[in-house]
């Protein structure tokens, strides 16, 4: 391990900051809720695409600075990262659709 | 051991995965990364089905910044207050663990026993929040009533939900009581009675013309639960079925009870991941204190419970962008 005797305190404490900011600023807009983010937006609001791509950013942060993956030879960390990644993209990317499918199926069927 | 591996060793890191080291990682660090993608493909296969769900029934899901709103010992209504104290309690006790993790690089016994110390402590408060959360949850705030077509109808003045407490009067006409052991029926057991009666609500609504019936359904475009008038109100009350207070896993007075299923199965199964993170911190502490990996000459234990740690953070940030934030 070539990182074996020196410190990464102050990285691990400055990483710690940005998560902190990330959601603060998550939470902040998930209590305001600003209108013009919220009700539109390309398929899903803004704001719950801001919302997605912060969380991607933490998980970032943690994986490659806490998890230490930046470490890792180059092809360990891609067989963990594509392969987590590729099958989550498929799988997420199906059921939603498929749950819109049921919507569309069902709610004509719902009398309010 | 031995006899299952391919290559002839003899010599003692066998256990270990032998000599040979793929990508450079060892035996043990690489079987705890292929743990956590499958591990993180089972919960990515959890939050996909709660997604799917929650497509299903779009236009009737409860708001989740409705639902979580409690803060432990202050009244009054805090939307996600507490889930970002929570948020941050975790991600907290993950900088320490990376802390300890870092502290071993540098063979620094203590402080990587303090550093330990401080994310077991983190990771407590961390499932204790969530209990209170899931107590908070099952206990419910306001009431609601069920309709026979499953629908839960909760109720408004001037547009704010208020509690069945709040308006809800008098007897209750059907006279019921809990049964107990001791008066009867010592092999029966019923489900907890609620505490007005259908009757009782319906005939407080119909007294108090200030209260209006809010439904499950949601304008899409405006992200706002609709607010029946005083005539629709008494129409749908008339199919009403029984009175709902809190949460469990049949019904859910804040709206599908099928958001309360997921609520109690996601969160449950990571805070089962908590619960265990905590006790392998645990022994892996004590190891640190009794000096063995100091002996060891190397601290990668605690690299590799500490992998596991930041999963279970990892986890928690996808749970709280999907249930209380998107």
């Amino acid at each position: 391990m070539a990182h074996a005797h020196e410190s990464n305190t102050k990285r691990i404490w400055m990483v710690f900051g940005i998560l902190s900011v990330i959601t603060l600023v998550e939470v902040y807009l998930g209590i305001i809720k600003p209108e013009a983010l919220h009700l539109n937006g390309p398929g899903t609001s803004w704001l719950n695409w801001i919302f997605i791509i912060l969380t991607l950013a933490k998980a970032y942060g943690i994986a490659w600075v806490f998890m230490h993956l930046e470490g890792e030879k180059k092809w360990f960390r891609r067989c963990i990262v594509w392969t987590a990644v590729f099958l989550i993209i498929y799988l997420v990317t199906l059921l939603l659709i498929e749950g819109e499918y049921l919507y569309e199926t069902l709610s004509p069927l719902v009398k309010w | 051991m031995e006899a299952n591996i391919a290559v002839p060793s003899n010599s003692k890191d066998t256990w270990s995965g032998g000599s040979a080291k793929p990508f450079g990682a060892s035996y043990g660090k690489m079987m705890m990364w292929f743990f956590i993608v499958s591990d993180a493909l089972t919960f990515s296969g959890f939050l996909a089905a709660y997604g799917l769900t929650r497509f299903k029934f779009i236009d009737s899901w409860p708001i989740a910044d409705e639902v979580f709103t409690h803060v432990p010992f202050v009244h009054g209504e805090f939307p996600m207050i507490y889930v970002a104290i929570m948020t941050f309690i975790l991600i907290f006790s993950s900088v320490t663990m990376v802390l300890a993790v870092d502290a071993g690089h540098q063979m620094k016994k203590n402080k990587v026993a303090w550093y330990m110390f401080a994310t077991i402590i983190g990771g407590i408060i961390f499932v204790g929040s969530q209990a209170w959360e899931w107590s908070t949850f099952i206990k419910g705030s306001y009431g609601a009533v069920k309709t026979t077509d499953g629908k839960v109808l909760q109720f408004v003045k001037d547009g704010k939900q208020i509690a069945l407490a709040d308006f809800v009067t008098g007897e209750r006409t059907d006279e019921r009581v809990q049964h107990t052991r001791k008066n009867g029926l010592w092999f029966e057991k019923e489900e907890t009675i609620s505490t007005y009666s259908v009757d009782q609500v319906v005939n407080a609504y119909k007294a108090n013309p200030a209260i209006q019936v809010r439904t499950e359904f949601m304008n899409v475009d405006t992200k706002k639960k609709t607010i029946l008038s005083r005539e629709d109100g008494i129409a749908e009350l008339a199919k009403t079925k029984m009175v709902v207070e809190g949460a469990n896993l049949h019904v859910n007075e804040y709206g599908n009870t099928i958001f309360a299923d997921f609520f109690f199965f996601i969160t449950g199964f990571h805070g089962f991941h908590v619960l265990s993170g905590i006790i392998i911190n645990i022994i892996i502490f004590f190891n640190v204190i009794l000096g063995t990996y100091q002996r060891r000459g190397h601290y990668e234990m605690v690299e590799k419970v500490g992998l596991y740690w930041h999963f279970v953070d990892l986890v928690w940030v996808f749970v709280f962008t999907f249930f209380y934030l998107v």
